[in-house]
C-alpha cells in the first residue's frame, strides 16, 4: 500500500475510500434491514417482504421514497433547533465510526480511510454519541414518552459502555494495540503454527459480555427499552416522521452492522477464514452477527427495567472486571 | 332495583383465589446460572427451528383460502328463469336492515311494462356498501328470494360514490336463453298490431 504513503496519494484514496463507504455503508444497510425482515419472518413462519422486487429486494427503496416524501413535520412547541439536531446527530455518529474500520479487500490488500492507533477508543467514543442524539431527540419532541425514552437510554446506554469497553480490554492487553488492524493481524507463534488466530479463543469472556453489551448499546431487543413500543409508544421516536425518522432508524442499522463488524474485527480474525478472498470472509461475518442479533430479537422477550440495570451493573461489569484481572495475571505468569 | 341489588348474594365460591393456579416457586436455592443458560439456549433453538420449518402464509391476491359455502358477501338481485325479477318492492329488506343501508322505490307493474311477477317491482334499489354489514336478514326477510349474498368479498374501489350499489350492479343478467328470445324479437318484430295478436287471419 505505497499509495498510503505518497502525500497525494493518500488523499486521493480516503476520498474516494469515502464516497465507496458511504454508498457501500448506506447500501449494506438498506440489505441489513430486508435481511431482519425476512429472517424476523421466517422465525415467525411468515415469508417477510417479497413483493417490490425480486424477494422484496427493492423494498427498502419503496419504502426510503414513501419517508422521504412525507411531510417534514414538526409538533408545535418543540424546541425545532434540538428536533432536527438529534438524527442529525444519530447518522453522523454512526457513519463516523466506520472511518476507523479498515476492510481487507483481498490478500494483503487493506482498506481504511483513517489508520487511527486508538481505532477502538474512537468507535466507543462515536457510539457514546449516540445517548446525545436520543437524549435531546426525547428532550425536544416535548412529549413525556419522548422524554422517558431519552432518560432510560441514557442510563442503559452508560450502564452498558463501562461493561463493553472493559470486555475488550484483554484483548488489548494481550495484543498490545488499539489499533483495529494490529489486532487482526495478531499473530501467535505456538510451535508449528504461525499465523492469525481468532481472538475469541483467548477471550472467550470478554466476547459474551461484549455480545451482550453491544446488544444494549444499539438498542436493540432485549435491551430496546428507550423505543418500548408497548409502553411508551415509541419513546424517543414517538414525534418523528419523514426523513428525521429515517436519519435514526439508518443510524440504528449502521450501529447495528458497526458492532457486527467489530466483534468479527476483534474475536473472529476480521478477514482471515481459512483460503476464502478476505472481503467475502469478512462480510460472511458480518452477516453471521447481523443474524445473530435478528435471531436474539426474534427469541428474548424485553427485559424489565430494574432486570436491564442488575445485569448490566451486578453480573456484566464485575464480570468484565475480573476478566481483566485474570486475564493480565496469566499474561503476566506466561510471558513474564 | 337498587333494593335487589344490595340484596344479592355474594358470589359462594370466588372463580379463583388470589394465589391459586399460579405454580409454587421451586424450593430451596434459584436454580443457577446454568439452568438459566439452559432456558435461554432452548429458546434459541425453538425460534431456528422454526426459521427452517415452511411458510404458513397464504400469498392472498395469487392464492385464496377456501371460503365457508354459507359465507356471505357482496349482494346479487336475482331474476326468475323466464327473466323476470324476483322483487315484488316490498321493501321488508329495507325494514330489516340493522344500519339501514338499503333504499327501495317501488312502482307500480303495467302490462306494456311488466319487470317482476307481483304488483309492485323496485324502480330503485341501492345498498350502501361501507354501510352493509353483511348480516343477511335482508336475505331472511325477503318473501321472494329477490335479494341474496354471494361469496364475493373483494369490494375495494376507488370512491365512496362506487360503493352505492345500483339496481344495474346488484341485478343478475338475464337467462342465457331469454336473452337470445328478447333479442330474436327485436330483430323481427311481431307483424301484427297490437292488441291482435295470436289471432288467426
Amino acid at each position: 500500500m505505497s499509495l498510503y504513503n505518497d502525500p497525494i496519494g493518500h488523499w486521493v484514496v480516503v476520498t474516494v475510500a469515502i464516497a465507496l463507504l458511504l454508498f457501500v455503508v448506506l447500501t449494506a444497510t438498506a440489505y441489513t434491514v430486508w435481511f431482519e425482515r425476512v429472517a424476523l419472518g421466517r422465525i415467525q413462519r411468515r415469508p417477510g417482504p417479497n413483493r417490490v422486487g425480486p424477494f422484496g429486494l427493492l423494498q427498502l427503496a419503496a419504502d426510503g421514497i414513501k419517508l422521504a416524501f412525507k411531510e417534514s413535520f414538526v409538533p408545535a412547541e418543540t424546541d425545532k433547533l434540538l428536533f432536527v439536531i438529534a438524527p442529525t446527530i444519530a447518522v453522523a455518529a454512526a457513519f463516523l465510526s466506520w472511518a476507523v474500520i479498515p476492510i481487507g479487500l483481498w490478500y494483503n490488500v487493506q482498506y481504511w480511510i483513517a489508520d487511527v492507533n486508538i481505532g477502538v477508543l474512537l468507535i466507543f467514543a462515536f457510539s457514546s454519541l449516540n445517548v446525545y442524539a436520543i437524549v435531546i431527540g426525547g428532550y425536544a419532541s416535548n412529549n413525556k414518552y419522548s422524554l422517558l425514552g431519552g432518560l432510560r437510554s441514557a442510563a442503559q446506554l452508560i450502564s452498558y459502555e463501562m461493561a463493553l469497553g472493559l470486555s475488550l480490554v484483554p484483548t488489548f492487553m494481550i495484543v498490545g494495540s488499539l489499533r483495529l488492524r494490529d489486532i487482526v493481524e495478531y499473530t501467535v507463534h505456538w510451535g508449528w503454527y504461525n499465523g492469525p488466530i481468532p481472538l475469541i479463543l483467548l477471550t472467550p469472556i470478554g466476547f459474551v459480555i461484549y455480545l451482550m453489551a453491544a446488544v444494549a448499546e444499539t438498542n436493540r431487543a432485549p435491551f430496546d427499552l428507550p423505543e418500548a413500543e408497548q409502553e411508551l409508544i415509541g419513546g424517543f421516536l414517538t414525534e418523528y416522521s419523514g426523513l428525521k425518522f429515517v436519519m435514526f432508524y439508518l443510524a440504528e442499522y449502521i450501529n447495528m452492522i458497526t458492532v457486527s463488524a467489530l466483534a468479527a474485527l476483534l474475536f473472529f480474525g476480521g478477514w482471515y477464514l481459512w483460503v476464502i478472498p478476505p472481503v467475502i470472509a469478512f462480510f460472511i461475518k458480518i452477516v453471521l452477527f447481523l443474524f445473530l442479533y435478528i435471531w436474539l430479537r426474534g427469541t428474548f422477550p424485553r427485559l424489565r427495567y430494574d432486570m436491564l440495570m442488575r445485569l448490566g451493573w451486578k453480573v456484566l461489569l464485575p464480570l468484565a472486571i475480573a476478566n481483566v484481572i485474570v486475564t493480565g495475571i496469566v499474561l503476566v505468569a506466561t510471558q513474564g | 332495583m337498587a333494593d335487589e341489588k344490595s340484596s344479592q348474594p355474594e358470589h359462594p365460591t370466588p372463580l379463583r383465589g388470589p394465589r391459586e393456579g399460579v405454580p409454587a416457586k421451586p424450593e430451596g436455592k434459584h436454580p443457577g446460572v446454568a439452568a438459566d443458560v439452559a432456558a435461554l439456549a432452548g429458546g434459541l433453538k425453538t425460534t431456528l427451528s422454526e426459521f427452517f420449518r415452511p411458510v404458513v402464509t397464504t400469498m392472498y391476491p395469487e392464492d385464496k383460502t377456501v371460503r365457508s359455502e354459507r359465507y356471505r358477501g357482496r349482494h346479487y338481485l336475482r331474476r326468475y328463469d323466464n327473466g323476470l325479477e324476483r322483487c315484488i318492492g316490498c321493501e321488508l329488506c329495507a325494514a330489516a336492515c340493522p344500519v339501514g343501508c338499503i333504499l327501495v322505490i317501488a312502482a307500480e307493474n303495467s302490462d306494456e311494462n311488466r319487470v317482476s311477477p307481483g304488483e309492485r317491482y323496485a324502480k330503485t334499489y341501492e345498498i350502501n356498501m361501507l354501510r352493509c354489514i353483511f348480516c343477511g336478514y335482508c336475505e331472511d326477510a325477503c318473501p321472494v328470494q329477490a335479494i341474496v349474498l354471494g361469496p364475493e368479498y373483494e369490494l375495494s374501489d376507488t370512491s365512496r360514490e362506487k360503493f352505492i350499489y345500483t339496481k344495474e350492479k346488484l341485478l343478475e343478467p338475464m337467462p342465457p336463453d331469454v336473452e337470445a328470445r328478447l333479442r330474436a324479437s327485436a330483430a323481427h318484430p311481431s307483424p301484427l298490431p297490437d292488441g291482435e295478436r295470436g289471432t288467426p287471419k
